[in-house]
């Protein structure tokens, strides 16, 4: 009875192997995001300062202060991480798509360029930002040479005009951070966006252009669906840490491009009010996952997986 | 949601996210029952409830360990441009035996604050024997109860101490702290970029249509909001909440008028030396470095006054090597090294008796208003007053209502 012996050692592992090989991941899951997080809302929900301590009193009234105070913050970090999701995305696709199918043998090299970047510094990066776009920088002085400033003028003025630019300048404006933001985050995007371009089979374009499909009916109706999974990949992994981004606002932005980021690190360090912080904080954690909850069910990405 | 970033692939990621409502409906109801535990327990530890604390002293290690622990500002120190050494700092050991471990780790007060408070508000060693604060942060360290008394028994040279500064609100008679180094906050501007136009007044700064959009100001309330209020005719040494808001709400109109581009610490050098800031709100000792490059940059000492600083020695509570730091502080004082220091750092020395070593050794340094000033430009300087604790969390709530507003 060969059989039944190997079902009986099978059975016979013990249940709580599964359990121990998930401990270390629980664990550091514990102690690093859920006590935290416990923490950090329990914190919001008290009053005190921090010379004679905190109590938990349920001050809920501090969650109405943050978001009648700082509403335009967050509201205009969500559009600044929206905006720059977006171009991530729009210069993101062409180029997963070129790696992954047009490259030929350089596939390897393009790959590892694109993710070069983070061989140097997150804020020498967005420092060089300063550099290129300064009054003085190198795309001015580029214009200048090719005697093109009347387009950086004219580029300027319209930016003034739409509101992501002072009109006059354009370092310092919303455009900056929002440059510094989609640069930054853009390799979140190509790289989700590869590992799902590369597996499509490009054999279904040419069953599409045989179905008389044109080839812009056979993206958006066949290779468009089919890449959803790694576009809401790469939109998550760009727009969850670039609404709470606050180094590209602080280099590169203006006094009136203040987000979210920057204020929970003001009311932390500066002003020492902890919940209003914590508050701040848990805001801006229930919005981004209310917003991605709703993005994922409408992008429709649960079937598709 | 930090743990989200973690996830390794895209369609873990999206299923997780889909699939763990159920999960985190009962993490929430396990998270009240958490949140009502750490209350008022959990977090007491941060506070020093009673009025006067005194600072926890650990075993002084100094005669047996020759060494002292000292965190300090960046580029706050001479420097040889050579061998990138601080050449004090050699001689020191040569002449003590005593190793300094020098840390340019002090790049803010408040981030250095919120970095050794919870090691401080605990009892424990924060690894560091002394630190250089400014004047506002050694009053709250003096009021919590987190730095420890001088010995002056080891600091006979505490004697050389300029006497403006002997007796400041925060630390009558200098108990707790000795001045490192002084400065003003003035009006720094690049001549390139406002058209070859001086600024001579906050005033102009705020309001002049050539500099529209190309003026920071300082994220240190004290220096920022203490200018606009000298400006206003009003002292900093005796304001009200009244002065307090309209000061504040000046800098906001000029803020909402798209005249201020921004809020900076330190870093407001660079773009004023690029001609991207034409003007600024800045710190003597920086300018003073700047214009060894570029001396057409202009520095203005406002009519109506500027603000008044020093930076300080404080020794934690429970550094180990105390008597080590005294023995540092002690040589610090001393004149001729306080004179090679000031003729590096070009800020204002609170050790008499530089100025005749420096007209010696370096004549430049000795004869500049903003290093050495006279009667008449120490007339405009002020220092702002000392704020309550209620006071402080008030006014800092207020004004970064505007910085970051």
């Amino acid at each position: 009875m060969p059989d039944g012996v190997a079902a009986a050692t099978v059975r016979k592992r013990p249940n709580w192997v599964p359990y121990a090989l998930l401990a270390p991941g629980l664990l550091w899951l514990v102690v690093f995001f859920v006590l935290p997080t416990l923490s950090l809302a329990s914190q919001s929900l008290q009053t005190g300062d921090v010379y004679n301590g905190y109590s938990l009193t349920w001050h809920v009234q501090t969650y109405v202060d943050a978001l009648s105070t700082y509403w335009p913050q967050l509201l205009r970090s969500l559009m600044y991480a929206g905006l720059a999701t977006l171009l991530t995305l729009l210069l993101g696709y062409p180029l997963a798509w070129f790696v992954a199918h047009r490259s030929g043998r350089w596939k390897n090299v393009l790959l590892v360029l694109v993710i070069a970047p983070f061989y140097t510094s997150f804020l020498i990066r967005t420092l060089a930002w300063q550099t290129i776009l300064g009054d003085q920088g190198l795309l001015t002085s580029l214009l200048d040479r090719l005697h093109l400033t009347w387009a950086l003028h004219g580029f300027e003025s319209f930016l003034g005009a739409v509101g992501l630019g002072s009109g006059s300048q354009l370092l310092y404006s919303p455009f900056a951070v929002i440059c510094g933001l989609t640069y930054n985050f853009l390799p979140f995007m190509v790289l989700p966006l590869y590992a799902n371009i590369e597996r499509l089979d490009l054999r279904l374009t040419e069953a599409a252009s045989d179905l008389y499909a044109s080839p812009v009916q056979a993206f958006r109706r066949v290779i468009w669906p089919l890449s959803l999974p790694g576009v809401v990949g790469g939109t998550l992994l760009t727009f969850i840490p670039a609404t709470g981004d606050y180094i590209n606002s602080v280099l590169l932005g203006s006094a009136k491009t203040t987000m979210i980021g920057q204020v929970i690190d003001a009311q932390f360090l500066r002003v020492l009010d902890y919940p209003l912080a914590a508050a701040l904080s848990f805001i801006l954690m229930v919005v981004i996952i209310v917003l991605v909850m709703s993005y994922v069910r409408r992008a429709g990405t649960e079937e598709l997986l | 949601m930090p743990s989200l970033n973690d996830l390794p692939s895209q369609a873990a990621l999206v299923r997780g996210l889909v699939g763990r409502r159920t999960l985190m409906l009962g993490a929430g109801a396990a998270g009240v029952a958490a949140l009502s535990a750490c209350g008022s327990g959990g977090t007491k530890a941060t506070g020093t409830g009673s009025a006067a604390p005194t600072a926890k002293a650990a075993k002084d290690m100094s005669d047996t360990e020759k060494v002292v622990n000292w965190s300090n500002w960046p580029q706050y120190i001479d420097i040889d441009d050579k061998t990138k050494t601080h050449p004090t700092l050699e001689a020191f050991t040569k002449q003590t035996g005593i190793k300094v471990n020098y840390n340019e780790d002090y790049n803010d007060n408040d981030e250095f604050y919120a970095k050794v408070r919870p090691l401080l508000a605990a009892g424990q060693d924060t690894g560091r024997d002394v630190w250089v604060s400014t004047d506002w942060m050694v009053a709250r360290l003096i009021r919590q109860g987190y730095v420890e008394k001088f010995d002056l028994a080891n600091i006979p040279n505490h004697k050389n101490l300029v006497s403006t500064l002997t007796n400041v609100t925060f630390d009558p008679g200098r108990l707790y702290s000795l001045p490192w180094q002084s400065g003003f906050a003035g009006i720094a501007y690049n001549p390139t970029a406002t058209g070859g136009k001086a600024v001579e007044s906050v005033d102009q700064l705020l309001t002049d249509p050539t500099l529209k959009g190309k003026v920071t100001l300082l994220t240190e309330m004290r220096d920022t909001v203490g200018l606009v209020l000298l400006a206003m005719g009003k002292k900093i040494e005796s304001f009200t909440d009244a002065d307090f808001q309209a000061a504040v709400d000046e800098i906001k109109k000029a803020k909402d008028s798209g005249q201020i581009k921004g809020f900076t610490g330190n870093d407001y050098t660079k773009p004023l030396a690029s001609g991207d800031t034409a003007a600024c709100f800045a710190w003597t000792g920086d300018i003073v470095q700047l214009r060894a490059d570029n001396p057409k940059l202009g520095y203005t000492l406002p009519a109506t006054g500027c603000t008044y600083w020093s930076d300080n020695f404080v020794i934690p509570a429970m550094a180990r090597h105390k008597k080590n730091a005294e023995i540092l502080i002690n040589y610090y004082y001393d004149p001729a090294v306080m004179a090679q220091v000031v003729d590096y750092v070009n800020y204002i020395s609170p050790v008499d008796g530089v100025l005749p070593v420096l007209l010696k050794s370096d004549p430049a340094v000795a004869q500049n208003q903003l290093i050495f000033p006279d009667a008449a430009t120490m007339s405009r300087a002020h220092v702002f007053r000392g704020l309550t604790p209620a006071e402080e969390a008030k006014y800092n709530a207020i004004f970064q209502t505007v910085v970051t507003g």
